[in-house]
């Protein structure tokens, strides 16, 4: 008797379980799905209906009118993809390295170093963002890509990461041997270390580039060329008074910005929810 | 000779594989800090200007900028729009986690549930909040056709022109974006508690409710407060979505802390000096409140157990003292 009405309190709560987690993941879903039908259906179809669950047919004209006006989005995903893939390339090697320097070698300064990292790392980026637009200013780097990709150069957390994986994974054998052999030291660190670091730096990197697509403070500052915007400031265009009454190409051009980072957050969603997960244990 | 090979010093390598990293701190990280903070003592103010005098009352900004209305409105609106989703975030996510780890539900699906929930979190900010502005459109737009044909309004709303309206959609923007990463993050923690302790509740007779609150929850305790602390540095310099929602509006009741910022130096007054000192209180604020999260959520058990341990150790130490004596 008792068992049973247990096993009823616990399909009860099951089925409240069920119904919340599908009614957050409608949620997740619903605001993209009526941005990606609505890219398809005409402006009147819209103003009748707003929510459109099947596609329509005016995705060419949408097309059209989207392209006919300022926002370009070819021109944003080429210079977005020049900053995130400059920036990450730069903040994961650099911070490989100087983890490793971290871990594998004894120097007086290193735990001075160590806990100098330790205290940058928190300090909120755009609270300095005034000084940086000056300085750009005064070295003639604004509407240049450099100043969003050099400074991921230097990557406290990151730096961090890499030393608590190598302190995790490496043994100074290894080292030792390849020394033994004749390597040079950046020798051993770039064809010994980093193919042991794969893991952690393919998760740094998803990371690392997602924040820099999404990135809209620094370059809002700093660029005002049109021909030199990332997808961030291209998709603001969309917001302007030329767009005010085509919604379907609103809708278009928002999708256009998302559907990059759909593709790449479906193939490697396992490896972002790990990494994220990995991010709480490093703690 | 062999001597001298023998104890062939490594450590110059440590240094020279950590001068990119110190370079590029100093020149792009730091530079800019301390440029910032002494812009704030000076009159630099105007498109295109390079020459700079010190104020001669070097705190006439800060004094500006405190007294300034909006920018205490400002303050208020990034605290506000944190905490409304801040708490709520918290709240759905330990419940989540509590339900995703519940040893006797064994939830099905979680996998999937966890790839939608995080999903928002990796879309451009910039993006989401100009489908948002769409979606929450007036008269017609997706939302109010939603919620006028299950019946829950009479006539459409409209979001956009109210405070709390306004403040609320970008809440939940945030809540939205930032609920599923906080799950995962509380469910990796629950997977680092030992299990032994949880087997040995079980045996106890302890329910579900009673492992979670007098197991879970306390051992969760510093993944929470990180947590806390993050979601707080976050919070405080809000920028993308009040930025693109609503321009800060309707009548400044989005407008953030780092948004005020913005308009100072960037549309139109380049007031740089003024955003320089509205930045480093920015900056003060967020120091001090996170020693406050610190403090307050400080670990008072382990405290008291240290304290204990080196009063031992100390009467350990008069009684050898005492011995040798």
């Amino acid at each position: 008797m008792k068992e049973q009405s247990m096993t009823v309190s616990r399909n009860i709560t099951k089925t409240v379980i069920y119904v919340l987690c599908i009614f957050l993941a409608v949620l997740s879903i619903f605001p993209f799905w009526v941005m990606f039908m609505n890219a398809t259906r005409g402006t009147f179809e819209i103003q009748q209906h707003s929510v459109g669950l099947l596609p329509s047919t005016h995705l060419i004209d949408n097309m059209r009118i989207l392209m006919g006006k300022t926002f370009d989005p070819l021109i944003g995903f080429k210079n977005s993809m020049l900053v995130s893939t400059g920036a990450t390339f730069g903040a994961v090697y650099f911070s490989s390295l100087t983890g490793y320097a971290l871990v594998a070698y004894s120097w007086k300064l290193r735990q001075p170093f160590f806990t100098f990292i330790m205290a940058v790392l928190m300090i909120p980026a755009q609270i300095s963002g005034i000084g940086f637009y000056q300085f750009m200013y005064q070295i003639n780097w604004v509407n240049s890509l450099w100043p969003l990709i050099l400074p991921a150069v230097a990557t406290p957390a990151m730096v961090f990461f890499m030393r608590q994986y190598l302190i995790a994974t490496l043994s100074l054998d290894i080292v030792d041997s390849a020394r033994i052999d004749g390597a040079g030291e950046f020798y051993t660190f770039n064809r010994i270390i980093l193919p042991i670091m794969k893991p952690a730096m393919a998760t740094q990197a998803i990371f690392t580039f997602v924040f820099h697509w999404n990135n809209l403070f620094i370059p809002l500052i700093l660029l005002t060329d049109r021909s030199k915007y990332t997808m961030p400031i291209m998709v603001s265009l969309l917001r302007g008074d030329i767009y005010r009454t085509e919604y379907g190409s609103v809708y278009l051009g928002l999708s256009l910005t998302v559907l990059p980072l759909f593709i790449v957050y479906f193939m490697l969603s396992k490896y972002i929810i790990a990494g994220v997960a990995l991010g709480a244990l490093k703690e | 000779m062999l001597a001298r090979t023998r104890t062939i010093s490594y450590a110059k390598y440590g240094y020279l594989f950590s001068i990119p990293f110190v370079l590029t701190f100093l020149i792009f990280h730091l530079y800019p800090m301390i440029y910032t903070v002494v812009i704030g003592f000076t009159d630099l103010r105007g498109i295109g200007r390079t020459e700079i005098n010190f104020l001669e009352n070097p705190f006439e900004n800060f004094r500006l900028i405190f007294n300034n209305a909006t920018f205490r409105r400002a303050m208020n609106n990034t605290f506000l729009i944190w905490i409304m989703n801040f708490i709520p975030q918290m709240l759905v996510a330990l419940l989540l986690t509590a339900w995703f780890t519940n040893r006797n539900l064994t939830v099905r699906g979680q996998g999937m549930f966890k790839v939608l929930f995080y999903m928002p979190n990796i879309i451009t900010a910039a993006t989401i909040a100009i489908l948002f502005q769409s979606l929450f459109g007036y008269p017609k737009g997706p939302i109010n056709d939603v919620f006028l044909t299950f019946g829950w309004i009479e006539s459409p709303l409209n979001f956009h022109l109210q405070h709390w309206t306004a403040r609320g959609v970008v809440a939940f923007i945030q809540f939205w974006m930032w609920y599923g990463h906080t799950m995962i993050i509380l469910i990796a923690g629950v997977l680092g508690i030992n299990p032994t302790l949880f087997e040995a509740a079980e045996i106890d007779g302890a329910t579900a409710t009673q492992i979670f609150f007098r197991i879970t929850l306390p051992r969760l305790k510093t993944i929470v407060l990180y947590t806390l602390v993050t979601s707080m540095i976050g919070g405080m310099q809000m920028f993308d979505i009040p930025r693109m929602f609503l321009w800060g509006g309707p009548d400044n009741a989005t407008l953030t802390a780092t948004l005020f910022i913005y308009n100072q130096a960037f549309s139109g007054s380049y007031l740089y000096n003024r955003a320089a000192a509205a930045s480093i209180l920015l900056f003060l604020i967020i120091a001090v409140l996170s020693s406050i999260l610190f403090f307050v959520m400080r670990d008072r058990g382990a405290e008291k157990l240290k304290r204990k341990q080196r009063q031992l150790k100390r009467s350990e130490k008069a009684a050898r003292k005492g011995v040798v004596l």
